[in-house]
């Protein structure tokens, strides 16, 4: 394993350090970040298949734009952890603070704890497993890619929603404009099975105990009536 | 952007070092706002004495001498303490009007910063490492405090335009945010009484809570109902004599990261400027909830 001290050589030689292993044959495969202390922008870009412990807490955006790592941080991250994430995984053990999975294209996020407003805003493929609660304006815009929640959403959850698909567990506090509930289908409780396994939740919550919610798909196209509201 | 720092602290062992964590958790917090930085402190009062705080662009010329023209305008002895450009003049608590009017006669081009039992504020233009060594800010003793690190968007870069912002007695706030409607709230206020040094939003925030306190409602109250008033982005963090109040407005973009341990609560913009603080890895960490009024009161 190969131990990287962030207090002692500095972000842009991680970040570096990591970038350089793409599409390269390397043994150095385990890495493990040490003294993050809230630092902004720990291991973003990574594009290889590493496996990365991050010790301690984050500041903004770790993990973003992550392609194949699978990236663990050990506590609690700071604002867009695992921004635009193209594939892989990414763990947090603790919290993760707003805008989660913002834009997140692919891969799965997965947040332990609690995640703050915005989570997966403007989603377009990813799947975000949260094991605690969701903020506010939640799935804003989200396009597709799955949110499951093992517990409660906030306010205006899914507003102007396309065709993410969304699963709470517990209560949401509201729903956004044009975001419903949906029937849970054969094929959801086999999607939710899955992600729940994948998002280290097998055993915390079951499939049947899960509503979706998804777009009335009422806001795809201009309507002439809502004319005066513009 | 802006930074904030605050420090509520529960155990008086720790207040000889208040100064010290605030003013680390505010040099962390130097890249969300180097134009300038502020802090105030809210020491123990304990002798019956009322400190006003001037600043002046040009401190040798109008400290000279201050405090004995002030003893002659009052009749009572005045205590000077300069710190480069400001100076904390203490006056008996019941003579504060008179010598605030005294200082408008005395020293036209003087500023007040704050005035109070117990409140104390430093702010100038600079980075916030400057301006905390300029006003030896890590040697300050006392119950809580409130730094800000500003990167200006509404008003002009100046010592003024700087937080804290204080518009009451013992009365202080920062924002990391901007209002949109404060040019209204300012005519509304200025009908009500109250008066203004600057063009900035952030000091018509400072005035409201001062009205709705000077109306009667408590710091909670008062934070309450500036939800419904101020509208626009913010994070504010309140400073009273006993109290300490957070609040962020509804949408809550702007961030927030607070700390609770048994020996203080402490506030900052991120987790960055926390992490020095004592027993900070077993603290309960948590981020204020939006539209919410959280306050604590020694």
């Amino acid at each position: 394993m190969h131990t990287f001290d962030l207090a002692a050589r500095g972000l842009r030689e991680l970040n570096q350090a990591l970038h350089a292993l793409r599409g390269v044959q390397t043994n150095e495969t385990v890495w493990e970040i040490v003294n993050t202390r809230g630092s902004h922008a720990i291991a973003v870009g990574v594009d290889a298949p590493l496996d990365i412990t991050v010790r301690g807490t984050t500041g903004y955006y770790c993990a973003g734009m992550n392609k194949q790592a699978t990236i663990r941080i050990t506590g609690s991250a700071g604002p867009g952890v695992a921004e635009n994430m193209m594939s892989g995984t990414v763990i947090v053990e603790g919290d993760a603070s707003q805008y989660a999975g913002a834009t997140g294209r692919g891969g799965l996020l997965v947040i332990k704890g609690n995640a703050s407003s915005r989570c997966g805003i403007s989603m377009k493929g990813i799947d975000i497993v949260v094991h605690g609660n969701i903020g506010h304006m939640s799935c804003f815009m989200a396009q597709s890619g799955h949110m499951v929640v093992l517990g409660d959403a906030g306010d205006a959850l899914g507003d102007s929603l396309y065709e993410a698909k969304l699963f709470v567990r517990g209560k949401v506090k509201s729903l956004g404009a044009d975001c419903i509930e949906k029937e849970m289908r054969p094929e959801h409780y086999e999607a939710l099975e899955d992600l729940l396994r994948r998002g280290e939740a097998t055993g915390k919550a079951r499939p049947e105990e899960f509503r979706r919610y998804g777009s009335a798909r009422k806001l795809y196209n201009f309507n002439i009536d809502n004319a005066s509201a513009y | 952007m802006c930074g904030i720092v605050g420090l509520f602290l529960k155990d008086k062992s720790l207040e000889p070092q208040l100064g010290a964590l605030l003013t680390d958790m505010l040099i962390t917090m130097t890249d969300r706002g180097p134009d300038s930085a502020g802090i105030a402190i809210y020491g123990r009062p304990d002798d019956g004495l009322g400190k006003i705080t001037v600043q002046s662009a040009n401190p040798d010329q109008d400290f000279a001498g201050l405090d004995g023209e002030l003893h002659e305008a009052l009749g009572q002895p005045v205590a000077m303490l300069v710190k480069s450009t400001h100076a904390v003049l203490e006056v008996p608590m019941d003579q504060i009007e008179a010598a605030r009017s005294a200082l408008a006669h005395l020293r036209p081009g003087m500023k007040i910063m704050s005035v109070g039992d117990s409140l104390e504020i430093y702010k100038e233009v600079g980075l916030p490492k400057d301006v905390a060594a300029r006003f030896d800010v890590s040697k300050m003793k006392g119950s809580h405090g409130i730094g800000h690190t500003r990167m200006a968007t509404e008003s002009a870069v100046t010592t003024m335009g700087a937080h804290p912002f204080s518009t009451g007695p013992d009365q202080c706030l920062v924002h990391n945010g901007s209002l949109s409607n404060h040019n209204g709230l300012r005519r509304e206020l200025i009908r009500q009484g109250m008066t203004f040094e600057t063009q900035n939003d952030t000091e018509v925030a400072a005035a409201y809570v001062s009205q709705k306190l000077k109306e009667g409602q408590n710091l909670g109250q008062a934070l309450e109902s500036g939800l419904e008033d101020l509208d626009g982005f913010y994070t504010f963090v309140v400073g009273t004599k006993d109290g300490f109040g957070v609040v962020r407005d509804p949408i809550a973009c702007k961030p927030a990261v607070m700390a609770e341990t048994d020996q203080y609560v402490a506030f900052g913009s991120e987790y960055r400027a926390l992490v020095n603080l004592p027993g900070i890895e077993n603290a309960r960490v948590w981020e204020p909830e939006p539209a919410t009024v959280y306050f604590w009161k020694h």
